[in-house]
Parts: C-alpha cells; structure tokens; sequence
C-alpha cells in the first residue's frame, strides 16, 4: 500500500494526543484531584491541538473535504465512519474535564468521572481507527488480531513520551508516570516483533490461480494500459524487503531509546524531550512500514503471484 | 445507505466469455466513451496527450499466458476486469458516507458522486480493483453497469444493454439477470461451468466468468503424436526428398 504522509500524520499526531488526553483522564479518574492549573490547561490544550491537527491533515487526501461531515452518518457499517463519530465525541468531555481538572471551574467531584470518561472516549477513538485497518480482508498484513492492540499501545506510549515531557518541562517530578512510559515503550517494542513474525509467517495463499481461474500455470503476459493506472499507485506499492528488515531495526532501536531515557527522566530531566522526538519518530517509522508492508491482493491481477 | 440489502429483486450483472474473448479493447473503448458522457462526472484522463497519461477506466482488459498442465504449451487469455457487483461488497459496508450503496431491486453496486468524499477507502477494501479514483472530480469511479442505458427508454430496445456488451464484436460478454435461474445468462453459466474470482473471500460476485475451452489439438489425453512412416515406396521417396532438401538426413 502506499503510504500516504497525511494518513501517517493523522495517525500518529491524533495517536499521540489520544494517549496524552487518555493518561491525563486516568490521572484525573485514579486520583479525583485538580492538577496544577497552568500544567492541566497546556497539557490538554497540547493534547487537542495534536488530535486536531492530525483529523485536519487526515481529510487533505479527501477528493472533496468539504463533504467530510457526510462522514459521521455511516456508523452502522463503516469504521471510518464510527471513527469520524469517536473523535467528534471525545472533545466535550474533554473540553469539561479541562475545565475542572484545572480548577477553572471549581468542580472537584467532577473530576473522576470525566476524566474516566475522556480516557474511554480516547481509547475507543484508537481502536476504531485501528479497525479501520483491521477490518480490511484485502490486506493480509493488515487483517490480523495485532493490528488494533498496536494502535493501541503506540498512541499510549507516545501519550506517555509527551505527557513524560512536559511534566519535565514545569520542572514536575515525573514519578510513577516514568516506569509507566517505560514499559509502554518496550511493550510497543515488544508487540511489534510479535507483529512483524506474525506477518511474516502468515501464509500467502491468495494466488494469481484463484483470483483469475486459470489455473497453477497462469502469469501475467500482458498488462491492460500503458502507464501505472490508480489501482497500481494506491495499492501496488510494497517494500523491498531488506529497506523493511533495515527499517524494522530502526523502529525498535528508537523505541528502546525512548524507554531508557523515559527511566532516567527524573534523574537526568535534560533527557525527558528525547522520549517523544524518539518516541514519535519510531511511530512514524512503524506507521511507513505498516503501509508499505501491506501487500493488496488487487495486486493478484498485475503480476504478483501469491499475496 | 451502505446498509446491504438482504436479498436483492434481481441480480443484474454480465457473464464474461473468457474463451471467445479476443482482447481487442472494444468494450474498454466504448466504456470509457459512454461513461465520458453520461451519468456521473466526465471520466476525464490525466495529461492525456502528455508523457504520463493516466486516469479512471472503469474496466481493464488484462493479457494471461497460461501452461497447460504439462507445461510444455501454452496460451494467451484475454481477461476484462470491471466491478462484479457482489452480493455482499466490503466497498458498500466501509464506505463513511453512504455515497456507496447496493440497490435492492437489481443489485448494482453505485457511487453517488455528489455525497462521494473521496477517501478512496472503498478501493482499499475491493479485492478486484474495480475502484478507482477520479483526481479531476475527486470523487470514486465504478462501473455502473450501465444504469443509464439498461433503463434507458429513449434508447432503441437492443440498446438497452451495457456499453461494452454492446461493443463486443465476439459476443464474450453477456448481460442478464444471475438470480433468475432461467435466464439465458444462468443457463450460460450453468452449462459452461461459469466461475467466480477469488471465491474465498466470500464477497458473493455477480459477475461470471467462462473458462477458456479445451484447444481442439489438445484432446484430454494429451497432444495428438505426429503420424510415423508406414514403410511404403512413396513415404519413403517423400522422406529422401525431405532429407535431401533440408539438408539432413531422417528428417522425419
């Protein structure tokens, strides 16, 4: 598939502000007291401004944005749709529990529920976009029990890396939320490998024989136009193996990186700014791969003989 | 609405004839005109004149070599690809707007280019390519199986087929209702064993397709064997003349 940069972008900026918005409504939810105001207001203005901006960028490859509402009206069958649905409904609880968890509305037993609330919301926005992808039978690589947990654990533990960050950044003691960062790192790290063996020993036993009929013997003689028609730009587009081999180093070494400087994050807080520029750059490392390694069985038709 | 109906009236869609097809472009050519004109958007090309010309066809017409079993022959097969309007299509379910939807009465599959974002999803989710995006109209293009001729009273009754039905010099494409087990198509397809593309993914295509005939020197026991030498006077001067002039000797 090819990777398209601003569904990179909405995914992984939307990914991250939904893990800091999610681990702020946690810290609200477990604890029922305010944050500090100034921290509270940036951190969740921070968090809305990423999800924001990355729902903007994802409606730039539309045909026609302007028609992007029509997008909140198929959630009885369409992911992208219930996704559309999630996002819209996560800002008002949001926005009300930035509200009290900062004291400028003085509602203190407020502040568990909406912040249960906001986290929910957060997650179940992830999940629906991780479906999206899941739910896709043309892509093998895509169509597979860890797709979903991995958008899940990337937008956490990017959410960490920032929220880790900008405790860092008030001069907070960053505390509980650095072994949290850390093992949602290494599990991100740890998922990933899973991922990628369990891609790489799924059978490919959609062939060119199934998907034309003519048999074991059938191969592609002649293609039906001159130059590369949509189908082949959208969906012809697959890695070379060794620059995913390269790539999938990459992603993890980044990934371990982040977790050993989000461990040090209160003994050494120069180091806190290192775990999201890490910790976003293995995410958009990932999220290139996850694109670039998702073989479309169309491609049965051009040529490829088993997908 | 991309709520799929139950069932549907009828099962409108075309039987392709893999055996008589000729990969002449006929039906390609005249899809492509009818649908520049009609229903929908133009269906315009990207630098049409220039290096790169590209943009939606709504069906493609792709070349096979395929080995018979011993490998040792083969032939071309010419292979039209459009949408197969499926029974239960994944780019009706996926599509976030409802520009995608089934119709209950006949089964074709549309895109309404006027609620249509242009998020391509629905291409992503067809394991046939029938999808492809319009960059002039930003809207996705299909085909139609010619709603607006099928219908269409204006037209002459023979016309009232698809395009490319109508354009086939070879009669390869046929055009009925798969639903009615006595329609000449299901009866078509009942008896030259019409088969489905990538059955296992449980999409339900409409479309048929008929597999190519056994070749006529090619009987189901093998390549028939040249015939030997029976010894007479005249086999045998034929075969001195054929060494002789081709320069070896037992040509034969």
């Amino acid at each position: 598939m090819n990777p398209a940069y601003s569904v990179i972008f909405f995914t992984t900026a939307s990914g991250s502000g939904y893990g800091l918005l999610a681990l702020l409504g946690l810290i609200g939810a477990l604890t029922g007291a305010p944050l500090p105001p100034l921290f509270a207001l940036v951190a969740i203005m921070f968090a809305l401004a990423l999800i924001t901006a990355g729902l903007l960028s994802s409606t730039f490859h539309l045909g026609h944005p302007e028609r992007a509402w029509r997008a909140l009206s198929q959630w009885r069958t369409s992911w992208l749709s219930r996704e559309g649905v999630a996002a819209i409904l996560t800002y008002p609880p949001a926005l009300l529990f930035g509200l009290v968890v900062s004291g400028l509305y003085d509602l203190p037993q407020a502040i568990a529920p909406l912040g249960l609330i906001t986290a929910l919301m957060a997650m179940i926005t992830v999940f629906t976009t991780g479906k999206i992808y899941a739910t896709l039978t043309t892509i093998r690589a895509w169509n597979q029990p860890l797709t979903v947990p991995v958008y899940l654990i990337f937008a956490l533990a990017t959410g960490a890396s920032l929220a880790l960050a900008l405790l860092a950044l008030f001069d907070y003691r960053v505390g509980v939320l650095s072994p949290f960062a850390m093992i949602a790192l290494l599990l991100a790290a740890l998922m990933k490998v899973f991922y990628w063996r369990s891609i790489d020993r799924a059978p490919r036993d959609r062939t060119m024989a199934s998907a034309t009929g003519l048999g074991d013997g059938v191969r592609q003689w002649e293609t039906p136009h001159t130059t590369k028609n949509f189908v082949q730009r959208e969906m012809g587009f697959v890695v070379a193996r060794r620059h995913a081999e390269k790539l999938r180093r990459i992603v993890l070494a980044l990934l371990i990186i982040a977790a050993l400087a989000a461990l040090t994050a209160d003994a050494m807080p120069v180091f806190a700014p290192l775990v999201p520029l890490t910790s976003l750059l293995a995410a958009w490392a990932e999220r290139w791969l996850f694109f670039a390694e998702g073989e479309h069985v169309v491609t049965l038709f051009y040529g490829n003989p088993r997908a | 609405m991309t709520m799929l109906p139950a069932t549907t009236e009828k099962k409108l869609g075309l039987v392709i004839d893999l055996d008589t097809c000729v990969g002449c472009q006929a039906c390609a050519t005249s899809c492509k005109e009818w649908n520049a004109q009609g229903y929908s958007a133009p269906l315009e090309d990207e630098d049409p004149r220039g290096k790169d010309p590209h943009g939606p066809w709504l069906n493609r017409i792709h070349g096979y070599e395929v080995l018979d079993d011993a490998r040792d022959d083969s032939r071309i097969v010419h292979f039209p690809r459009s949408c197969l309007h499926c029974e239960t299509p994944a780019c009706v379910t996926v599509c976030p707007t409802g520009a995608s939807y089934k119709r209950s009465e006949d089964g074709i599959v549309l895109v309404n280019p006027d609620t249509c974002i242009g998020c391509k999803l629905c291409s992503w989710a067809c394991p046939y390519g029938a999808r492809e995006y319009d960059v002039k109209e930003g809207v996705m293009r299909k085909c139609t199986l010619c709603v607006d001729r099928i219908y269409n009273e204006n037209l002459v009754e023979e016309d009232r087929v698809p395009a490319c039905v109508r354009a086939c010099p070879t009669s390869a494409r046929h055009y009925g209702d798969l639903g009615d087990p006595t329609s000449a198509v299901s009866i078509l397809v009942k008896e030259r064993g019409g088969f489905d593309l990538l059955p296992e993914m449980g999409y339900k295509p409409t479309n048929k397709y008929l597999p190519p005939r056994k070749r006529r020197d090619q009987p189901e026991e093998g390549r028939e064997a040249l015939p030997k030498s029976d010894g007479s006077l005249m086999d045998r001067l034929f075969a001195l003349a054929d060494s002789l002039l081709s320069g070896q000797a037992g040509a034969r």
